[in-house]
């Protein structure tokens, strides 16, 4: 079946394999470059519209540096802040777009990755009765930290550390938030 | 054999997961839901056709001592490629399979299949093969992801028909064990008969 092998031929062939797949990679690394980042920018388009109120404007992104943590975030004007948080979640780092009004409500959050057990943790991205409690929070009057802890936020039932890491999430952006507006 | 011999034998007699017992890994680890696993078995066939073809038409003029990087190298060329090209245009299964995908270049299935087979007969019976292979294991994995989202989440492919949590062992990495556990005896008693 296969050719006698001798340095020349070995080199030869493996050099073109490399070659050959490469340029092939490349071809459709740039042809894809555009859809990716297309996606990408949709995907975080469709984060922003569910955690703040309808918008017309143009979401502006930039970022912070709070307490030694870098922030991404989009000043959306007319409606407010998504603020991008990340913590460590019970299986991983846990990554919400939190979405502060301009009156400093959190109008709703979304998991935008995590790795929670599923059927426990990962309910987190999907269970309404928990997300939905943090709609139209007012950091001032309900404490961000979960009940077990002596705070106003319901867990999900049996995944304490994933509630307090998405609470905790949220109180970061609540200090990004504050931060963002301290100036104005 | 026959052509369709070489595809229908993926299913039966060279069933990857419950004959072979080739490429556990993502069997275990992605077979959480009916979906996941079709979608997996999908990406694996993908990778095995092409990689199958070129490997059956490099063959012959790659010398010996080098065979293993070669084949290697257009392993991870073809699940590369269909890395960026589920990322551009299918981003929602590519998160959900993510680190999986990348995992493929160093599947059982994928290697022994141009070891075995490409690397020794014609570019059809190769394509034939990476087919019923293919298909074999997609099918593998689908019934897996089945059983483990009927038991484990109540619902098949999404749809929802008991309400509540369901067996949460089966979601998680225990659960993948028993299922293919009972499901690999299962088979095998059926296809001695």
């Amino acid at each position: 079946m296969a050719a006698k092998s001798n340095l020349r031929n070995m080199a030869l062939s493996l050099t073109l394999v490399c070659l050959v797949c490469s340029g092939l990679l490349g071809v459709v690394y740039v042809m894809t470059a555009e859809p990716i980042r297309k996606a990408e920018e949709a995907k975080v388009a469709a984060s922003i519209a569910r955690v703040l109120p309808s918008f017309e404007a143009q979401p502006e992104q930039e970022s912070i540096s709070v307490d030694g943590l870098d922030y991404t975030y989009y000043k959306v004007p007319g409606a407010g802040y998504a603020i991008i948080s990340t913590v460590g979640g019970f299986g991983g780092p846990l990554s919400l777009m939190v979405g502060i009004d301009e009156g400093g409500l959190i109008v709703n959050t979304v998991v935008l990755s995590h790795s929670e057990t599923p059927g426990l943790g990962a309910k987190c991205a999907t269970e309404l009765s928990f997300i939905d409690q943090f709609k139209g929070w007012d950091p001032a009057a309900k404490r961000l930290v979960v009940r077990k802890d002596g705070g106003d936020v319901d867990a999900i039932t049996a995944s304490t550390i994933t509630s307090r890491a998405y609470t905790k999430a949220i109180a970061n952006a609540v200090d990004v938030y504050s931060k963002l507006t301290e100036n104005e | 054999m026959s052509k369709l011999g070489l595809i229908t034998k993926g299913f039966l007699k060279e069933n990857p997961t419950f004959v072979l017992v080739l490429g556990m890994c993502p069997t275990l680890a992605t077979t959480t839901s009916a979906m996941n696993g079709l979608e997996m078995g999908l990406a694996t066939m993908f990778v095995l056709i092409l990689s199958n073809i070129v490997i059956s038409l490099i063959a012959p003029v790659v010398p010996d001592k080098v065979h293993i990087p070669v084949y290697i190298v257009v392993i991870a060329t073809f699940v590369t490629l269909l890395q960026l090209l589920m990322q551009a245009y299918t981003p929602e299964v590519y998160e959900t399979l993510g680190l999986f995908i990348p995992l493929i270049v160093v599947n059982c299935i994928v290697l022994g299949r141009a070891e075995a087979f490409a690397s020794k007969n014609s570019v059809g019976d190769s394509a034939m093969d990476g087919i019923g292979i293919g298909l074999g294991f997609t099918l593998t994995l689908t019934v897996i992801g089945i059983v483990r989202e009927v038991l484990g989440s109540g619902s098949v492919f999404g749809w929802k028909f008991i309400a509540g949590d369901g067996i949460l062992a089966f979601v998680m990495a225990p659960g993948a064990f028993l299922v293919l556990g009972y499901l690999m005896v299962l088979f095998n008693k059926l296809a001695k008969r």
